[in-house]
């Protein structure tokens, strides 16, 4: 039987009306039908995780609740493959079930003011105290922090040793008194994410992910899942950002000159390379052959948005003027075709700062794909308590 | 779906080129009163099967396809190789109607043939050469391939006609591009045979070929420059480190590969479009032209600039990439005539 057949009988027995939606994802999960490739009894079958997609079609042809993916895409893209990959049977136990299912949204406590692109360098502390840690510090660029339940937070619990070699991996309970949430307004008014203010907060010890000392490793891979999940999907020609600006050109001939037409067909002509290379790639991991292209894309994502929502704005003239609002809202999730040229300008200058900034996804090109000689540093082997900050 | 990959016979092909022109390009031959290799040529026309990889084995071809041909560009650009394969294996072979006697010829590799038009043509030219019956009259300036042709492909108003070298007057030029030198021709009342009364759709379609396989050309050029960047600045010392350890050094290569994996994607496109007489080859040609134009010339010059002195003399080869990355982005038509081609094609009127 194939997996889209175990969905079907799921189905079958499963009304996707009737159920109270809650349940009726509770059910798939018990099924294994809540993320094939984990193990049995914890939403999987132990399958390939190709055969995902056509289970996710079945359920979608059929109307079946979902579990609003956007909404808990930190959850399931970052803490469950940590979780999976580095917790013990009981936290998989207690958290991957209302982690699938969107009862308990997860957030992700990793930058701090002090350590954004040099992440390994962060200073909130964890300090043993009986069978608890606690934790001191700040944490910044937290989306959804104000509706999360759990957190996965990397803390230094060894000052003394080199920073990558000191740090601890934690789920931390974001109900816990001395947690506090604040909204972190952007250069578009709104705020998507958060800081987050931690003060003598108490994290039992079974809350800890991977031995203590190994909160880079762990980290490694939540940042390693984080990478898989910028990929892209197929898209039409002027199926992205290209699309907002080739429509306005086409339907406002009042808009047009020599000049910006050429700064058109420039970014026409690198929007459909980028189409393409997105393409090939997908192509590439098709026939079994990823290659290193993927580190190109978000690089390239960046650029294009940045440089086409502002020819947008020159493209209005007097029009880019006037602005929609600057009310501070905390959307979920970004809503960058709805809004004005303005918006679309402003938000896209976070592509290429979240994430990993293009300055260092060049590092991370030039040194692992083209094997370049790393940046001479001055931070190895030296405590990190003793580091210049 | 396009195709955007290479096949494993692809892959064979590729290495077989490779190996080929590893061992046989002499670049210290372009100063010399022969700069194009024919010997070269023979072994990768004759041995290889380069010659007429679209054309069919019956017709005396390889049986295989612009995809194919575009892959030995590659491999081509990589070693700047000096030898007639644009204008005869390209633009010939795809001006040519399928039942022209001359294409097995040059199918073959037993003769060669070039498209008398300047290399610069992107598209509709205007005719420079006049029919009388089958006598031509009038000149034609930088033409590829012209020194060693034995055929020029001829278009005029009274249609495409075929005319026997012997009975042309070539010119050489001094020319930017010594690797691909070109030529100036005179026809007066040379003897030629009409190959087809209607030249622009022959022309059309050469030009088109041309374009979109310059591309991956272009895609072997920069493949080259930056991989013989990165090696160098692995190995260049200043300040007691390789220079390759300084991001103002390494983000200019990050982006060089960045561009090269589009212009891989941007290019197979291409080859893809025209293997398969695809109705997007218009845009998928311009497209090529418009990013790896561009795109080889950059790598050229950061090449140049990334070597710092050495990158400056004629002893290291960079400069013969860098002068046939800078012909060859006016060959067939500039990147801004392209974009001015993409804009009636896709609809974004200036």
């Amino acid at each position: 039987m194939s997996t889209a057949d175990l969905a079907r009988e799921f189905l079958a027995g499963h009304d996707v009306g009737g159920t109270d939606p809650l349940e009726f994802l509770r059910a798939r999960f018990d099924a294994g039908l809540a993320w094939v490739q984990y193990p049995v009894g914890l939403g999987g079958l132990g399958l390939p995780r190709a055969e995902q997609p056509e289970v996710d079609q079945v359920f979608a042809d059929a109307g079946a609740p979902d579990n609003n993916p956007r909404r808990i895409g930190i959850g399931l893209g970052m803490a469950a493959p940590t979780i999976l990959r580095h917790g013990t049977d009981e936290q998989r136990r207690r958290w991957l079930r209302p982690l699938w299912t969107g009862e308990e949204v997860w957030c992700q406590l990793f930058s701090e003011p002090g350590a954004g692109s040099d992440l390994a360098g962060l200073g909130t502390r964890a300090v043993r105290d009986g069978d608890d840690w606690v934790v001191d510090g700040q944490k910044v660029w937290t989306s959804m922090a104000h509706e999360a339940r759990w957190a996965i937070l990397i803390a230094r619990t060894d000052p003394a040793l080199p920073k990558h070699q000191g740090l601890t991996y934690f789920v931390l309970d974001m109900t816990a008194p001395g947690v506090e949430v604040r909204p972190l307004r952007q250069i578009t008014g709104e705020a998507e994410f958060n800081e987050v203010f931690i003060t003598g907060v108490r994290i039992p010890d079974t809350d800890r992910l991977g031995a203590v000392g190994e909160g880079w490793a762990v980290a490694q891979t939540t940042l390693m899942n984080e990478r898989v999940s910028i990929g892209g999907q197929a898209v039409p020609r002027e199926g992205g950002t290209i699309g907002i600006v080739t429509d306005l050109w086409r339907a406002r001939p009042e808009v047009r000159s020599p000049g910006l037409h050429d700064a058109l067909l420039r970014l026409w002509v690198d929007a459909e390379a980028a189409r393409l290379t997105g393409m090939r790639l997908r192509q590439q991991l098709a026939a079994g052959q990823p290659g290193p292209e993927g580190s190109a894309s978000k690089l390239l994502f960046a650029r294009l948005n940045q440089e086409i929502s502002s020819l947008e704005l020159d493209l209005l003239g007097e029009e880019g003027l006037r602005h929609d609002e600057w009310t501070l809202r905390r959307p979920t999730q970004v809503d960058f075709a709805g809004r004005a040229a303005g918006y679309r300008y402003l938000r896209a200058k976070g592509n290429s700062i979240e994430g990993g900034t293009s300055e260092i996804l060049r590092n991370i090109v030039a040194e692992r794909v083209l094997g370049l000689p790393q940046e001479q540093r001055a931070d190895k082997d030296v405590a990190w308590k003793d580091l210049p900050k | 779906m396009s195709d955007l990959l290479y096949s494993e016979v692809e892959e064979e092909l590729r290495a077989s080129v490779r190996s080929l022109l590893s061992d046989r390009v002499d670049l210290s031959r372009l100063e010399s009163p022969e700069p194009v290799d024919l010997k070269l040529w023979r072994t990768l026309a004759a041995d290889l099967g380069c010659a007429g990889l679209p054309v069919p084995e019956s017709a005396g071809g390889a049986g295989a396809s612009w995809r194919e041909t575009a892959v030995v560009m590659e491999e081509l650009g990589r070693f700047v190789a000096p030898v007639p394969f644009l204008g005869s294996a390209v633009l010939s072979v795809a001006a040519l109607p399928s039942d022209d006697p001359l294409l097995r010829d040059l199918a073959t590799g037993a003769r060669t043939a070039t498209l008398a038009v300047p290399l610069s043509t992107s598209d509709s030219p205007s005719w420079t050469v006049i029919a009388a019956g089958t006598a031509l009259s009038g000149s034609v300036t930088t033409v590829a391939d012209a020194l060693t042709a034995d055929v020029f492909l001829v278009p005029t108003a009274a249609g495409l006609f075929a005319a026997e070298a012997a009975h042309v007057s070539r010119t050489p030029v001094v020319s930017l591009d010594l690797t691909r030198p070109v030529a100036d021709l005179a026809f007066d009342g040379t003897p030629a045979r009409l190959v087809a009364p209607d030249a622009a759709p022959l022309v059309g379609r050469a030009l088109l070929a041309g374009a979109a396989l310059l591309a991956s050309e272009q895609l072997g050029i920069a493949e080259w420059c930056l991989a013989t960047t990165v090696e160098y600045a692995k190995t260049r010392r200043q300040f007691a480190r390789q220079i390759g350890s300084y991001q103002a050094i390494k983000h200019r290569l990050a982006d060089l590969w960045v561009a090269a994996t589009q212009a891989r994607a941007v290019a197979r496109y291409a080859a893809d479009c025209l293997a398969n007489d695809d109705s997007d080859l218009p845009v998928a040609a311009s497209l090529a032209q418009a990013f790896c134009s561009p795109l080889a010339v950059k790598a050229a010059e950061e090449c140049v600039q990334l070597h710092g002195g050495i990158g400056f003399t004629w002893e290291h080869p960079a400069h013969w990439y860098l002068k046939r990355a800078r012909a060859n982005a006016i060959a067939l038509g500039s990147a801004a005539r392209h974009r001015a081609l993409l804009a009636d094609l896709v609809d974004l009127p200036a």
